[in-house]
C-alpha cells in the first residue's frame, strides 16, 4: 500500500559524519557488492568496460568545495543514499504499491515484482536516491541492508549495513533516530546533525553532522612552534642513565668529579 | 526533464483526444450515425494512442494492471482508473449515438466529466511534484485542461467555444511560462540546503560521483536544446495559439478547419516539449547542475 504510516515502531537510519569522511569509496563498493548478490535484481552495469561506463548504484560519493567568506576554501566529502523520510513522496506517488515504508522499522522499500518501471517514485525524490536498472527495468534503491540487520545468518558483529561495516573512517553509524536516547540520537545531538533540503519537507530519517571548525592557520606563526627544553630533572630509569653517563670521562659530571678528588 | 518522446506524444494527443469527448458527451456537436462513428474513432483514436503510447517508457509494462490499484495516494494511479472509467462511459454513449441515434445523457454527461478527469489527473501528476518547481503550481492543471478543452472545441467544431477558449489557453501559457521562469529560485532549495553545508560558505560541486554518467543525469538533467527555449516559445504560442484563431475568425471552411487543427496541435507538442526540456529537477543541484 503506497500510502505512509501514520507512525513507524523504530526510525531506522544512518547518520553520516561529514568531518571524517574520506571519500574513499569503499561504501559504494560494498553497497553495489552485497546489493548486487542480495535483495531483488542485481545492480547492472552498461559498457562497463566501454568508453562510456554507467551502472546502478544505491549510494553515491559527492565532493564539494566550500569556499567561506575569508580563507581557504574546504573540501567535503558527501555520501549519499537514501534517507528513508518519513513524508517519503516516492512512496505516495506509486501507482502500483511497489514502493513502501514498514509500519515496523520505518525502512522504505521496493517490491520489484511489483514495480512497472514507471520511474515517477524517482521523480518524486528530492536526493537522486532512486535509480531505475537499465538491464532489469525495475526501481532500485537503498535497502538499508535489511537482509543484513536482521540476518541471524551473520555473525551480529556484521548484522548492520555493510556500507557502516565497511567505512574504514567510522563515518557512517547506522541505528534508531526514533529513540533519543540511541548512541546515533546522541551523535546527532552532540554534533548538531542537520536535514538535507528541509524546505522539501521530505522529513529525512538520516541525518548529516557537519564538518568540524578548522583549525586557523597563523594562531602559530609562520613555522612550528620551538620544542620545548629536554626534561631537565629525569628521574628513574631514564635519570639514573643520564647521571651514569655524565660521570663517564668527558661526560658532565666528570670534571666536578675530578675537582672532588 | 528529459523530454521523453513517448510522454509528449501522450500528453498532446490523449489531452486532445479526452478534450474531444468532452464535448463530443455534451452532444455538442449531436452526432448520430456515421457522423458520429466517425467523430468518436478520432477521439477514441487520439485518447488511446496516446494511453498507449504512455505505456512504452515502462519497464516493465506488461504489469500494467498493478497501476490500478493505488488510487488512493498516487495521481498516476488515479489516472489509470479515471481513463478506463470515462472510456467505458464514452463508449456506452458512442454505441447509442451510432448504432441507435440516441442520446444518453447520463453517460454522455458522467463521460464527459470523465474526460475532464482524465485531464486533471495527468495534469497532478507533474503538479504535485516539488522536486520540479516550475511544475509545482496550481497553473500546471489549469493550462492542462484549458489546453485539452480548447483543442476538443476546434475539432468538435465548436468556433464560438473555441474562439473563447483558445485565448484564453493562450493567456494561461504565457502566465505558465513567466510563473515557471523564476520558480526554481523561489522555491528555496540551492545547493546551501542541499549539502546542509552553506553556513560554512559557498558551496560549489567539485567532483562528480563517477566519472560516467548515470541514469539520474540522464533523466532529470537536460540541458540540450533548452538555448532554443525562446523561440520555441514563440512557434507553440503561434501555431498552439494565434494561427487557430486567425484561421477561426476567417469564413469557414473544411480545410481551414482541418489546418487549424493541425496547427493548434503542432504547437502544442512544441509546448509540451518545452514543459520537459526546460523543468529543472532539484537533484541537479547535487551534481552542481540545473
Ligand atoms: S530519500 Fe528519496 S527515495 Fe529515500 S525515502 Fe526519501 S524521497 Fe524516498
Ligand atoms: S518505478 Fe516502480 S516503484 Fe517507482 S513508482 Fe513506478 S511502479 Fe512504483
Ligand atoms: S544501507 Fe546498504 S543498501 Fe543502503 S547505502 Fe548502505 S550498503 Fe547500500
Amino acid at each position: 500500500m503506497t500510502t505512509l504510516p501514520e507512525t513507524t515502531d523504530k526510525k531506522l537510519g544512518l547518520v553520516i559524519d561529514l568531518d571524517t569522511c574520506v571519500g574513499c569509496h569503499a561504501c559504494v563498493i560494498s553497497c553495489k557488492g552485497w546489493n548486487t548478490e542480495n535483495y531483488g535484481a542485481p545492480l547492472s552495469d552498461q559498457d562497463a568496460w566501454g568508453a562510456s561506463p554507467s551502472g546502478t548504484f544505491l549510494n553515491r560519493v559527492h565532493s564539494y568545495e566550500i569556499q567561506p567568506e575569508a580563507g581557504a576554501a574546504q573540501l567535503v566529502h558527501f555520501p549519499k543514499s537514501c534517507l528513508h523520510c518519513e513524508d517519503a513522496p516516492c512512496v505516495t506517488v506509486c501507482p502500483t504499491g511497489a514502493s513502501y515504508k514498514r509500519a515496523e522499522d520505518g525502512i522504505v522499500l521496493v517490491n520489484e515484482s511489483h514495480c512497472i518501471g514507471c520511474g515517477l517514485c524517482a521523480w518524486a525524490c528530492p536526493y537522486g536516491a532512486r535509480e531505475m536498472d537499465h538491464a532489469e527495468g525495475v526501481m532500485k534503491k537503498c535497502t538499508l541492508c535489511v537482509d543484513r540487520i536482521y540476518n541471524e545468518n551473520l555473525p551480529e558483529i556484521d548484522r548492520e549495513p555493510v556500507c557502516v561495516r565497511t567505512c574504514p573512517a567510522g563515518a557512517r553509524h547506522f541505528g534508531d533516530l526514533g529513540d533519543p536516547d540511541s548512541a546515533v540520537s546522541q551523535l546527532v545531538a552532540e554534533r548538531g546533525g542537520v536535514d538535507l533540503m528541509p524546505e522539501q519537507g521530505t522529513k529525512p530519517v538520516n541525518k548529516y553532522l557537519p564538518p568540524r571548525q578548522k583549525d586557523e592557520l597563523g594562531t602559530t606563526g609562520m613555522h612550528a612552534p620551538r620544542l620545548d627544553p629536554v626534561i631537565e630533572d629525569a628521574g628513574g630509569f631514564l635519570g639514573w642513565l643520564d647521571k651514569a653517563l655524565d660521570r663517564l670521562p668527558g661526560g658532565a659530571g666528570s670534571a666536578s668529579d675530578s675537582e672532588t678528588r | 526533464m528529459h523530454p521523453a518522446p513517448s510522454v509528449i506524444i501522450f500528453t498532446t494527443l490523449s489531452g486532445l483526444g479526452f478534450g474531444l469527448l468532452f464535448w463530443l458527451g455534451l452532444g455538442l456537436p449531436a452526432v448520430t450515425g456515421w457522423t458520429a462513428f466517425a467523430f468518436f474513432a478520432i477521439a477514441f483514436g487520439l485518447a488511446v494512442g496516446g494511453l498507449v503510447a504512455s505505456t512504452f517508457h515502462l519497464g516493465h509494462p506488461e504489469r500494467a494492471l498493478k497501476a490500478f490499484t493505488q488510487w488512493r495516494s498516487s495521481w498516476l494511479s488515479r489516472e489509470a482508473v479515471v481513463s478506463v472509467a470515462a472510456l467505458c462511459l464514452m463508449g456506452l454513449y458512442a454505441l447509442g449515438a451510432v448504432f441507435f441515434a440516441a442520446s444518453w445523457t447520463l453517460p454522455g454527461w458522467l463521460g464527459a466529466l470523465g474526460a475532464l478527469g482524465v485531464v486533471f489527473t495527468t495534469s497532478m501528476i507533474y503538479a504535485q511534484l516539488r522536486t520540479v518547481p516550475r511544475w509545482h503550481t496550481a497553473l500546471t492543471p489549469a493550462l492542462f485542461l484549458a489546453i485539452s478543452l480548447a483543442g476538443g472545441a476546434l475539432l468538435a467544431g465548436q468556433v464560438s467555444f473555441a474562439l473563447a477558449l483558445l485565448p484564453l489557453a493562450g493567456v494561461l501559457q504565457v502566465l505558465w511560462w513567466l510563473r515557471g521562469d523564476g520558480a526554481f529560485a523561489a522555491s528555496g532549495t540551492d545547493m546551501a540546503s542541499a549539502t546542509g553545508l552553506g553556513d560554512i560558505g559557498a558551496v560549489r560541486a567539485f567532483e562528480p560521483p563517477h566519472t560516467g554518467s548515470n541514469y539520474l543525469l540522464r533523466e532529470f538533467v537536460h540541458v540540450v536544446g533548452r538555448k532554443h527555449s525562446l523561440r520555441l516559445r514563440g512557434i507553440a504560442l503561434g501555431l498552439g495559439y494565434v494561427l487557430p484563431i486567425i484561421l477561426l475568425l476567417v469564413p469557414f471552411s473544411h480545410l481551414l478547419g482541418l489546418l487549424a487543427v493541425i496547427s493548434h496541435a503542432t504547437g502544442i507538442a512544441a509546448s509540451r516539449w518545452l514543459f520537459f526540456a526546460e523543468a529543472e529537477h532539484v537533484v541537479g543541484l547535487y551534481y552542481g547542475k540545473r
